[in-house]
């Protein structure tokens, strides 16, 4: 408690000593705690408890000139398209848009883990079972339309870091064929 | 009747304990505190769940928000002033040493070069309203004079290079609600300067998300 005591008990009493008048020195301290409220307020207003995340994201370089561009080929069993479109849509297909892989026809689908998440991961393992090499992984191909957001993208690449997905690459050009999947979505 | 008497209590209570705790969590904020950036662009990043924090310096922060306006910012004073300096001498714009000094606190701008000195003369509070900065321009379609986003990222890794002797890192903030389209033109421009890497600010999200 904050009080002190003034008055020295036990002490001898009497003989022309002048005694201390007792006082309650009882400190009130409302004022204190009023202030230090405020300053907390203050201080939990004008705080970032949390500093911003960073997800780093590597690029290919680009060719300036389209002629040096050899094409690499890769198997089709190992590449599942994604195309992000407007209004948080996603369709997706496995292998090639017009012979799919078994049970990967284009497909839409939500973000997230009953959604897309379940799809990549299925595919993450049976991938390398598959092609019957392990560093032969799943590949994913990320081809955002003009509709779709940024919020759209960084989902789609938490996804990939989530399901740790071994290869995947952000991709601007539309095939014919994937140019007219991708407008079905964004109806 | 006889009337029942109240017993008189103490009307005070007891505050050392609710005082203890105040100045408890006083000091806890006040040792854990960094104070927060006023923005000239407040945006809603995504959220993600990488773990990796964003570096402290050797960075600039591309914002990109509210329709298609971009901001800068640069990490460091120094740097700042350089950046300044190279970009004076690039648009034939004199700046004074008073507007360098001035220019080396702000933390963010997004206006023209033309149009720079007035937001450097402006009290910070101004500086930071809404709608008072318009943007940087960067249409990347006409390569020359419309495009200073262009000249800003380049004299910064310059001047980053001059001051520090270190490469520049870049990030982009951008609001989620941001359409691809206007996301990919900043990636693009960063990519035409050969800026292969680069990150992209997010918040934190759930664990089980």
């Amino acid at each position: 408690m904050a009080e002190l005591n003034t008055n020295d008990g036990g002490g001898k009493k009497g003989g022309g000593k002048v005694r201390s008048k007792k006082q309650n020195s009882k400190v009130d301290l409302t004022a204190m705690v009023d202030l230090a409220f405020l300053l907390i307020t203050f201080f939990m207003l004008t705080t970032t408890l949390s500093k911003p995340q960073a997800m780093d994201l590597g690029l290919p370089d680009k060719e300036d000139n389209p002629r040096d561009n050899t094409e690499i080929k890769v198997d089709q069993r190992r590449t599942m398209t994604i195309i992000l479109g407007a209004n948080d849509k996603i369709e997706w297909f496995h292998g090639l848009l017009a012979t799919p892989e078994p049970g990967g026809k284009p497909t839409q689908t939500t973000h997230g883990r009953e959604g897309i998440r379940k799809e990549i991961l299925k595919r993450v393992a049976s991938v390398p079972q598959v092609t019957g090499n392990k560093d032969k992984g799943l590949i994913v191909i990320i081809k955002p339309t003009a509709k779709s957001s940024y919020k759209n993208l960084v989902d789609i690449l938490d996804e990939m870091a989530i399901c740790s997905v071994p290869t995947y690459a952000i991709v601007n050009d539309f095939s014919p064929e994937e140019k007219a999947l991708a407008e079905k979505l964004n109806k | 009747m006889a009337k029942v008497k109240m017993s008189k209590k103490a009307a005070s209570i007891d505050m050392t304990a609710m005082c203890d705790v105040a100045f408890l969590l006083l000091t806890f904020f006040i040792l854990t505190a960094t104070a927060k950036n006023p923005e000239p662009l407040p945006v809603e990043t995504p959220n993600s769940t990488v773990q990796s924090k964003l570096p402290e310096d050797n960075l600039a922060v591309i914002t990109i928000g509210d329709g298609d306006k971009v901001f800068y910012g640069i990490k460091g004073r120094e740097v700042r002033k350089r950046t300044l300096e190279l970009m004076g001498d690039m648009y034939n714009i004199q700046f004074t040493d008073k507007e360098k000094d001035e220019f080396a606190l702000i933390e963010e701008f997004g206006a023209p070069i033309e149009a720079l000195k007035q937001v450097i003369a402006m009290k910070g509070a101004d500086r930071n309203k809404k709608g008072v900065q318009p943007g940087i321009p960067h249409d990347t379609l006409n390569d020359n004079k419309e495009n200073q986003l262009k000249d800003w990222i380049y004299t910064s890794r310059q001047a980053n290079i001059d001051v520090q002797q270190e490469q520049l890192n870049f990030a982009i903030k951008g609001d989620a609600k941001e359409q691809y389209p206007k996301v990919k033109q900043i990636m693009d421009e960063l990519q035409k300067q050969k800026v292969n890497s680069f990150s992209l600010v997010t918040g934190l999200r759930g664990k089980n998300y």
